[in-house]
């Protein structure tokens, strides 16, 4: 079971068999835990709540000041050049998430579903295209800007040699260009992460009910459309929070291609860099202002994959 | 039956075809950019100019060695390594022992506290930066090597946490209770009996913590401020501007960056795709 449909039923799971029946006393519980407690609770989550509290207040510098409600949000909206950004930056995201989901998510579905059979160069294949994972998104998006470029890169070079020389240009210096650009070099380097998910997912579907299927003349597309992609759907539903979550909170892929005003011209500004430049190119009141982007974020962010859970929660249930 | 097989015999052919092009192409899209990198890392700027496409005609190392030496490299790998090989140790090391108690044991709030180290799996983290600031400056850890280690340890806490209680949850109960009966207390029993135990859980939560943390830009750009402090990501924006009109070195670069992490993939890809797909199937 994943993480994400752990923390959508609260139902227990069965008492496992190596569980212990009596806990050890409360002092030795407490050397195992507090470790990992203090630290976990101290650098990550009282940051995170703290943010909450500090949207209300004002700032000079790294002081806090007096408390002002919701100045600071109520500026986010109105204080030129952040409520320009804004929502630029959230669209943008939502095609990075919708862009992703169309390219990355539907390629790596039709690579699981391609080496699901047992064939020739199957793990070299799964290995390959998983690959790319490993770099940093800096050096991706450092690497693909390279082979972008319109002066020497080999991307315009090799569709001249391919006589397809029309369709070369600036890319990551066109507005129309640079986000899909920067879309599917994040999609290059990602597309093993659902490949991997739908294998798995595939993989648990009972090699019984294909048959049955089968044995009822069912056409393999037939099999893929009836069969497995509706007993997919808890994967697919995983892979979609995840990708949202992933997009909301690009930044490195971006900074290497765009720049960190999401060069040409606001074209590939996305919410992580509109959040840096707030902190940390903002001013002395900076810090405040920053504190309400990281909540309304947050909302966004957590709200949305809770919605998205249960929504394919319930959706997972209809089906039965 | 045998009818069937013999009028869609092409048609399977052709789907095998298109499969094999479909796989082998997108193999060449992943690859090929790898391959160019290695490629112009090895020839000099000059010739990646003249014919971007070409192939290195005489191996040189030299762009490797500018990339080192002239642009700091070996300043910002070390950082890089003891960083984040530090944060995963400690992340491991905590998260190992809050993992026993919560996988092995069911007392008072342990479902509640597994559930609020769960939680960090899916807090979008980074959005903590300036509370998280403003303590490590309290605390004189702004621009240390070690507020940034603290840091990243947290991060690492939540997903190991989540591999490894499960795995402790699946030993069996018989082991701890023999130890028991010769006398091993609590510590011994996890020490000795349990931890060698989920060794491959161990080598996942390694592997699965390191390549972010070494691939990590956010956090070290905004807590650094000296380049001697400054890990590869952060030494890669600065040395992508000064040697802009030197792809080679830019390559080697590249390279240099990424090696370690070709190294861990090479020797525990098996661990990697257990991460990737952790809690899904059996």
């Amino acid at each position: 079971m994943s993480f994400v449909q752990r923390l959508s039923r609260r139902k227990q799971p069965a008492r496992a068999r190596g569980v212990g029946r009596g806990a050890p006393s409360w002092e030795i519980v407490a050397v195992f835990l507090l470790p990992a407690f203090l630290l976990y609770t101290v650098f990550m989550i009282w940051p995170l709540a703290q943010s909450f509290y500090f949207s209300l207040f004002e700032f000079k510098g790294l002081a806090r000041g007096a408390f002002v409600g919701l100045r600071n949000f109520r500026e986010l909206f109105t204080r030129y050049p952040v409520n320009e950004q804004l929502p630029r930056a959230f669209l943008h995201n939502i095609y990075f998430f919708v862009g992703t989901m169309l390219v990355q998510n539907t390629l790596g579905l039709l690579f699981a579903k391609l080496l699901y059979k047992p064939r020739f160069g199957k793990r070299f294949f799964q290995t390959v295209y998983t690959m790319p994972y490993l770099i940093s998104a800096l050096v991706v998006g450092y690497l693909w800007s390279l082979m972008l470029n319109p002066l020497f890169g080999p991307v315009n070079r090799l569709l001249k040699a391919v006589g397809l020389g029309a369709l070369a240009r600036p890319w990551l210096g066109d507005p129309a260009t640079a986000l899909p650009a920067i879309i599917l070099a994040n999609a290059w380097q990602w597309v093993g992460f659902p490949m991997l998910l739908f294998s798995a997912g595939l993989a648990n579907i009972g090699e019984d009910l294909r048959e049955a299927a089968r044995i009822d003349g069912a056409s393999r597309w037939r099999l893929f459309w009836s069969i497995e992609l509706p007993l997919l759907l808890p994967v697919i539903g995983i892979v979609t929070v995840l990708t949202f979550i992933g997009n909301f909170n690009v930044f490195g892929i971006v900074w290497a291609m765009g720049g960190v005003n999401g060069e040409p011209a606001g074209a590939t500004d996305v919410l992580g860099l509109v959040f840096y430049r707030t902190a940390f190119r903002g001013g002395v009141d900076a810090f405040g202002l920053a504190s309400a982007l990281a909540v309304l974020m947050f909302v966004l962010i957590f709200g949305v994959s809770m919605v998205m859970v249960n929504l394919f929660r319930r959706w997972e249930e209809g089906l039965k | 039956m045998s009818v069937y097989k013999v009028k869609s015999a092409r048609r399977i052919d052709l789907v095998t075809l298109g499969t094999q092009l479909l796989l082998w192409g997108y193999a060449a899209i992943v690859l090929g950019p790898l391959l160019l990198v290695v490629n112009d890392a090895l020839r000099p700027s000059r010739d990646i100019f003249r014919n971007p496409l070409g192939l290195a005609t005489s191996i040189s190392f030299r762009s490797f060695v500018k990339a080192w030496e002239r642009a700091n490299f070996n300043v910002y790998f070390f950082n890089s390594l003891v960083i984040t090989v530090a944060a995963v140790l400690l992340a491991t090391a905590v998260s190992a022992l809050a993992g026993y108690m919560l996988g092995r044991y069911r007392f008072r709030g342990s479902a509640l506290l597994s559930a609020y180290f769960l939680a960090g799996l899916m807090l979008p983290f980074r959005l903590a930066i300036v509370p998280l600031f403003l303590l490590l400056n309290r605390l004189g850890l702004v621009d240390t090597r070690i507020g940034l280690i603290l840091v990243y340890a947290a991060t690492g806490i939540p997903f190991s946490i989540f591999i490894l209680s499960s795995f402790f949850r699946q030993l069996p109960q018989e082991l701890s209770e023999a130890a028991r009966i010769d006398g091993a207390g609590e510590f011994a029993i996890f020490g000795r009996i349990m931890l060698p135990l989920v060794r491959p859980a161990l080598a996942t939560v390694v592997v699965f913590q390191f390549v972010p943390l070494w691939n990590d830009f956010f956090f070290p750009l905004v807590l650094l401020r000296s380049t001697n402090k400054w890990t590869l990501p952060v030494g890669m924006t600065r040395f992508f501007g000064e040697f802009q009109t030197d792809w080679s070195t830019l390559f080697a670069g590249l390279i240099i960056m990424t090696l370690p992490l070709i190294v861990i993939f090479l020797l525990a890809t098996k661990q990697i795709i257990a991460g990737l797909t952790a809690g899904i199937g059996k």
